[in-house]
């Protein structure tokens, strides 16, 4: 693409990955989560693959895969934690030491220390989310045309 | 004459769809509510999240996400393989 | 007094993703066909799930006394949404490598496995 595309490219990159990482860390207070906030991260890999071609994703292909996988097992453990009581049980809410504080009943301004498994199983489905689509997304960009048999 | 057959079975359908929109229960007022409003009002004390809606998907139905995540893990390894170059 | 407009609307949104479905050749109209049927479910499952005079159901800066919409509609299309990505992906995938075994977008071209 022209000049003005990659230098708002260079711009906009960091600024996306912020947001994204602001998404999947509030997502237990704001709307939004691991979902969204990987999403929204993985829209920074196409708006690279847009301003600079499918040649400048090709060495994220392999990272991708592995933070996919990563999450996947991240999340399966989170799961595991609470295997005392049942499955996917909230064994950090509520206990005092990381995201373990109580949330205030009703509405209230937000505590970012609470929620127990919650967030890290969105940071977990974030990466995933992340590593997933943005494998999809450089896979399409270079394996997608029709000339390269 | 297939054709026909066709757009007929489509106005079938379209005559259902829109006939139960119109039929169901007036909107913005729900008949069953009872786990909805458990949810509600127990999330903040049980799960610690003042977002009631990440609540239900990473704590009260965490095996509805799980399969979700083989679903798109599946996704990812069925797009790599079917576009992936053959060496011939 | 809107009455149940909403569904009605849904319900549209899903029969023109079926007359692409049906009448559309190009393999890509279809694929964009079923994306508007999956869109049409979403709204339908959220709007379901709508409360007269609700607020999102979220606890931060929520408006004091306010009915709340009922989330579990809402969490399920959030899965549903991830799931219709990862298909659309992989009908994406297999319009790619039809075109680029026959050389065609034209879905009644493809004939290879019908009886």
């Amino acid at each position: 693409m022209s000049v003005v595309v990659k230098t708002i490219a260079r711009i906009l990159l960091p600024v996306i990955l912020v947001f994204g990482g602001y998404v999947i860390l509030h997502g237990h207070l704001t709307p939004g989560g691991g979902f969204q906030g990987g999403a929204v991260a993985a829209s920074a890999v196409a708006l690279l693959l847009v301003a600079f071609g499918p040649g400048s994703v090709k060495k994220l292909k392999a990272p991708f895969s592995i933070l996919e996988d990563l999450g996947g097992v991240a999340f399966v453990l989170l799961g595991f934690l609470g295997i005392g009581t049942t499955f996917f049980f909230n064994l950090l809410a509520g206990s005092g030491g990381l995201f373990g504080a109580a949330a205030p009943i009703g509405p209230n301004p937000g505590v970012l220390n609470t929620g127990g498994t919650v967030p890290l199983m969105n940071w977990a489905v974030g990466f995933k989310v992340l590593g997933g689509l943005g494998a999809v997304m450089v896979l399409f960009g270079l394996f997608g045309g029709d000339d390269d048999r | 004459m297939r054709r026909w057959a066709v757009v007929a079975a489509f106005l079938i359908v379209a005559g259902g769809l829109l006939l139960g929109g119109a039929r169901m229960r007036p909107f913005g007022a729900p008949r069953y509510d009872l786990m909805d409003r458990y949810f509600n009002a127990r999330s903040q004390a049980e799960v610690a999240t003042n977002n009631v809606v990440t609540a239900i998907v990473f704590d009260y139905r965490g095996y509805d996400t799980l399969g979700e995540a083989t679903v798109l893990f599946t996704a990812v390894v069925g797009v790599a393989l079917i576009l992936r170059r053959l060496k011939r | 007094m809107i009455g149940n407009v909403p569904f009605v609307v849904c319900m549209v949104l899903v029969l023109l993703g079926l007359w692409a479905l049906l009448f559309r050749r190009n393999l890509f109209k279809v694929v964009i066909g079923i994306k508007i049927i999956e869109n049409g479910v979403n709204l339908y499952l959220v709007a379901t799930g709508y409360v007269h005079k609700g607020v999102v159901p979220i606890y931060t800066y929520a408006p004091p006394d306010a009915a709340m919409v009922l989330p579990t509609p809402q969490a399920l299309t959030l899965t549903s949404i991830v799931i219709g990505l990862a298909t659309t992906a992989l009908m994406l995938a297999f319009v790619v490598v039809i075109h680029r075994h026959k050389r065609t977008l034209d879905g009644r071209k493809v004939t290879e496995l019908s009886g």
